[in-house]
């Protein structure tokens, strides 16, 4: 496997088959309507726009919470994934065996957020880029958008605790 | 703290995604607030363990500092939150209400700075800790 003749079909079907595991493993993105869309092993987060995200529904804005919710999953998400890229793409998962375990992600111990604009009614998206990995800590920075790639309306700073320590 | 007005615990009925999670008003006091959030299966960030995301205690936390900067006697206006810190502690358990409680430590006539705890059943055993600035429009001075 992993060799530059693999069908391409393969490739997707590998890496589409696990990051759908991860995101159907975890209850709290459906629930708050987050999804992920990827580009090789570019994640990027989507906020699903539901009227139950709504914080201030006097002038219809996006709770602060929910966003910090989004922005800490894309972040975990993001960390985890590159994390078993290696492992994953030397074929070390079998999401068909009966006894596979997805490895676990990392875990949050702190997150700034900072809320630069009000939170619209509509889609979000969000990136994260992976400050450094260590053996045991690593710190992340993602950030929010929604109508323009660069106008960001949120950003965070995470630091995280790998799995296994 | 004192028992919450029944506009004043309306609070979180006024907020989609509070009343979405079954937040409650518990208390309110001057620059004070205090909300539960019960236990729900769809807010599980770890399946092996039943521990919730991060996320839900984040909008709780959020929710309760900005329900403490409303309760300040000063203020006048909306708020909205600048920033929020949030340190995870330990993991919440599962099946369990969490409480969390927000105070307004300072205040200028723009900002007003807080901090929050959650907890599960132990108030002395935090699940996490808040600290943030929120937007503030201080009463002016008569």
């Amino acid at each position: 496997m992993n060799s530059k003749t693999e069908p391409v079909q393969d490739i997707k079907r590998r890496r589409d088959g696990v990051l759908n595991a991860y995101v159907d493993s975890i209850p709290f993105f459906k629930y708050l309507g987050i999804s992920f869309e990827r580009k090789g092993d570019e994640l990027t987060g989507i906020l699903t726009f539901d009227p139950k995200l709504i914080g201030n529904a006097v002038v219809s804005r996006l709770h602060g919470g929910g966003t910090s919710a989004f922005l800490e999953s894309t972040a975990t998400m993001t960390l985890g994934w590159q994390t078993i890229w290696d492992a994953m793409e030397s074929g070390d998962f079998d999401l068909d065996a009966a006894e596979f375990k997805l490895p676990p992600l990392p875990k949050t111990i702190s997150i700034t957020t900072d809320y630069l604009r009000p939170g619209l009614p509509r889609d979000a998206y969000a990136r994260a880029t992976i400050t450094r990995a260590g053996r045991r800590y690593a710190s992340v920075q993602v950030e929010a958008w929604q109508d323009n790639r660069e106008t960001l309306f949120a950003q965070s700073t995470l630091h995280f605790l790998m799995p296994g320590t | 703290m004192v028992k919450p007005t029944p506009q004043q615990a309306s609070f979180t009925e006024h907020l989609p995604l509070c009343k979405a999670m079954g937040m409650q008003v518990t208390d309110v006091d001057e620059g004070a607030a205090t909300i539960t959030m019960p236990y729900d299966p769809e807010m599980i960030g770890d399946p092996e363990t039943g521990v919730i995301h991060g996320g839900p205690v984040s909008v709780l936390l959020d929710s309760v500092s900005g329900l403490a900067v409303t309760m300040h006697p000063e203020n006048t206006a909306m708020t909205a939150t600048i920033d929020l810190r949030i340190d995870y502690m330990r993991p919440a358990p599962p099946n369990q209400t969490l409480t969390a409680s927000a105070q307004v430590y300072h205040t200028t006539r723009t900002v007003a700075f807080i901090r929050a705890t959650a907890w599960a059943d132990d108030q002395t055993k935090p699940i996490a800790q808040a600290t943030g600035a929120f937007v503030f429009a201080k009463k002016a001075a008569s």
